[in-house]
C-alpha cells in the first residue's frame, strides 16, 4: 500500500546546498580520486569540463582539452593504463566519435568512465534540449560484441552517487562504464545534502601481488576479474585492440579468443547482482506500472502521486543500471501488473526491452508515450495515460 | 502566500529572451530558497544562441521533495518580453501573480487584480545607469510582492552569485526593486 505520510513542514538542515547536476558529477569525480580528464567541451555537458579544468590541477590531477572526442577517449584510456582514474564527458555527437575507442577500452579491459549528457538528436540536433536517444547507442554503439555497464541518475544527488558508483564498477570490473544523463538533469540545480565521501566505499583496481616476471595482464579469477598493473610500475605488458592471450599479445587461436570473449561477457553476467540497481516506487499493490529512466521518472512520480490520491493503483519501476538490463527484476515486478506504461524521450528504445520481457502481455497492455521534440514528457501526459488504462 | 501555509508548493517562471539574465535570476532565487531552508529546484530552457531567442528559468520552492522540476502551473510569472507573456500567460494560476516589464510588454490579454506592470528596463537605465540589472530589479520586486523568499536570503544569494565587482550595483537594484514594490502593493 502506498505510504501516505502527512509530514509537518520541515526545514532543511544547514548543510544543504544548491547544486547543478553537472557540478555534482565533477564534484564526485574529484572526491572519488579522478586524476585525469581529457575532453572536448560540448553542450549540455560543458560544466563538467569547465569545473574539472579548474579543480583537477588543484587536486594533483591533469586536465587536457583535446582536438576532438576521438583523441579525448584515447587519452583517457592511456591515462588509465598509467594508473590514473580517468574521465571524459560529452554529449551525443561526441559520444558517437568515442565509440571506436570505447570498444578498445572494453577489449583491453581498461577502467574509465564516460559521461554522456544527452541532448535531442540525431546529429547536432537541439544542443540545449533533452532527449533519451542514446539508450541503445550506450549499449550497442561500439562495433563488435562487447559488454556494457550503463548507469542513469534521476537527481542531482544521484548524479553524485552514480558517478562514484561508475568509477567503482569500472575499477572493479576493468571496463569502461557509461553514465547517461538527461540535459535537464545536467543543467538543473536543486537543494541537496551530499553525504561525505567517507560514507562511500571507494573501490580501486586490484593490483598484482606477483613479482613482475610472473605478471599476466589478463589473468582471471573465478569471478572473471583480473589484477591490473600500471605502466611505470615495473610490470611489462602488451595492450592491443586485437584479440589477445593472457599476456596481452595478439592471438587467433580459437581457444584463447574464446577465453577472452567469454571473460568480457561473464565478468558482467556472473556479477550481475552487484551491478544492477533498480528503484521500485509504490509498486507493492500496483496494477499499472510505469517504466522510465532519468528525468522522465520524475514526471512519472508526480503523476503517480496525483493518481494515488484518487486511489489508482499505480507505481514506478526505474532502473539505475540500464545496461546490463535488469531482466530478472523487471520480469518479477511486472508479473503482477496488468498494464505497463513506457514513457521515453525518443521514438522507442526502452519499449523494446519491455516487450521482450513481457511476452505474457498483449500489445494493448503495453502503452507507449514517446516524445522527441526537445520537450519533457509532463506529469499530466503520464497521468492522462494512467486514467486511460485504469 | 500566507505565512501559516509554509508547505505550499510555489512554482515560479521567469521568462524573456536570452541575455536578460533570467537564468541567473532563477539561480539566485533558488539559492535564496535554500537559505530559507526550503527544498527547491531550478531548471531552465533556452536556445543555442548566446543572446536572443526565448529563455526561461523555472524555480519550484517547497518543503517536500520536488519530483518534476519544470513549472507547469505558475504562482508567479515574470515576463520580460511580449512573446513570453503571450506564451505563458494562460498557465498562470487563478490567484497567480503576473509581473511584466511594460516598457516592453504592451498587451496583456488577461484580467486579474494581481498584475503588476512596471517599466523595469527604463527604471534600471534611468536610476542604475544600465539595463543590465533589470533581472535583479524585477526579481527583488516579485520577491517583495510575493514573499516567496526572505529579503535577507535574497541579499545573501545575490552576494554569492555575482562577481564581486558587480555586487554593489546588483544590491542597489535589489533595494530599488523592494522600494518599487512598496509603491505598487
Amino acid at each position: 500500500m502506498a505510504k501516505e505520510e502527512v509530514k509537518a513542514p520541515q526545514e532543511l538542515e544547514k548543510d544543504w546546498v544548491l547544486m547543478q547536476g553537472n557540478e555534482a558529477v565533477a564534484k564526485a569525480a574529484i572526491d572519488v580520486g579522478v586524476k585525469f580528464f581529457a575532453g572536448y567541451p560540448i553542450t549540455p555537458s560543458t560544466e563538467i569540463a569547465e569545473i574539472l579544468a579548474e579543480e583537477l590541477p588543484l587536486n594533483d590531477g591533469v586536465y587536457i582539452q583535446m582536438e576532438d572526442e576521438i583523441s579525448s577517449m584515447c587519452a583517457v584510456i592511456g591515462a588509465s593504463l598509467a594508473g590514473a582514474k580517468s574521465l571524459t564527458a560529452t554529449s551525443g555527437p561526441g559520444f558517437s566519435l568515442m565509440q571506436e575507442a570505447i570498444g578498445f577500452a572494453k577489449i583491453s579491459e581498461t577502467p574509465c568512465v564516460i559521461v554522456n549528457v544527452q541532448r535531442t538528436g540525431p546529429s547536432t540536433g537541439l544542443p540545449t534540449k533533452p532527449g533519451q536517444g542514446d539508450i541503445m547507442q550506450a549499449r550497442w554503439g561500439s562495433h563488435g560484441d562487447g559488454p556494457a555497464i550503463v548507469l542513469y541518475p534521476d537527481s542531482v544527488k544521484e548524479a553524485y552517487e552514480l558517478t562514484i558508483r561508475a568509477f567503482n564498477l569500472s575499477e572493479k570490473y576493468r571496463t569502461c562504464v557509461i553514465l547517461l544523463m538527461d540535459e535537464v538533469l545536467g543543467h538543473m540545480r536543486e537543494a541537496v545534502l551530499l553525504p561525505d565521501i567517507s560514507k562511500f566505499r571507494v573501490i580501486n583496481r586490484l593490483k598484482p601481488t606477483v613479482p613482475p616476471e610472473w605478471y599476466k595482464h589478463y589473468e582471471e579469477d573465478q569471478k572473471y576479474l583480473s589484477p591490473l598493473a600500471s605502466y611505470g610500475e615495473g610490470y611489462r605488458f602488451h595492450v592491443t585492440g586485437l584479440a589477445h592471450d593472457a599476456h596481452g599479445f595478439p592471438t587467433n587461436k580459437p581457444a584463447e579468443v574464446k577465453t577472452m570473449v567469454t571473460r568480457l561477457k561473464k565478468k558482467i553476467t556472473h556479477n550481475i547482482r552487484d551491478i544492477v540497481q533498480i528503484e521500485s516506487f509504490m509498486m507493492e499493490d500496483a496494477k499499472v506500472a510505469i517504466f522510465a529512466v532519468g528525468i522522465v521518472s520524475r514526471a512519472a512520480k508526480s503523476a503517480i502521486l496525483k493518481a494515488r490520491n484518487e486511489g489508482l493503483k499505480v507505481g514506478l519501476l526505474r532502473p539505475l543500471t540500464i545496461w546490463p538490463f535488469p531482466d530478472e527484476a523487471v520480469q518479477k515486478m511486472l508479473r503482477n501488473v496488468e498494464t505497463v506504461i513506457v514513457p521515453e524521450l525518443n521514438q522507442g528504445q526502452l519499449i523494446h526491452e519491455i516487450e521482450r520481457l513481457t511476452k505474457d502481455k498483449t500489445d494493448s497492455d503495453i502503452v507507449k508515450i514517446q516524445k522527441a521534440n526537445g520537450e519533457l514528457i509532463t506529469p499530466n501526459e503520464i497521468y492522462k495515460s494512467i486514467k486511460e488504462v485504469i | 502566500m500566507s505565512k501559516n501555509k509554509k508547505c505550499d508548493k510555489h512554482e515560479v517562471r521567469l521568462s524573456g529572451s536570452g541575455g536578460q539574465g533570467l537564468i541567473l535570476a532563477g539561480i539566485i532565487l533558488a539559492r535564496a530558497a535554500v537559505h530559507d531552508k526550503k527544498r527547491v529546484t531550478q531548471s531552465q530552457s533556452y536556445g543555442p544562441e548566446s543572446r536572443g531567442g526565448a529563455s526561461r528559468a523555472d524555480v519550484i520552492v517547497s518543503c517536500e521533495e520536488i519530483y518534476y522540476p519544470e513549472a507547469t502551473r505558475f504562482d508567479i510569472l515574470l515576463a520580460l518580453t511580449q512573446e513570453a507573456c503571450d506564451k505563458f500567460l494562460f498557465d498562470l494560476r487563478e490567484e497567480g501573480i503576473l509581473v511584466v516589464d511594460n516598457s516592453i510588454v504592451k498587451n496583456i490579454s488577461l484580467l486579474s487584480s494581481k498584475i503588476y506592470e512596471v517599466p523595469f528596463t527604463e527604471i534600471a537605465l534611468e536610476q542604475l545607469g544600465s539595463s543590465l540589472p533589470t533581472n535583479i530589479l524585477s526579481l527583488a520586486f516579485l520577491v517583495k510582492i510575493s514573499g516567496i523568499v526572505s529579503e535577507q536570503s535574497l541579499k545573501k544569494a545575490i552576494e554569492e552569485s555575482v562577481r564581486s565587482a558587480f555586487i554593489d550595483v546588483n544590491l542597489k537594484a535589489m533595494k530599488l526593486g523592494f522600494d518599487l514594490a512598496k509603491k505598487y502593493k
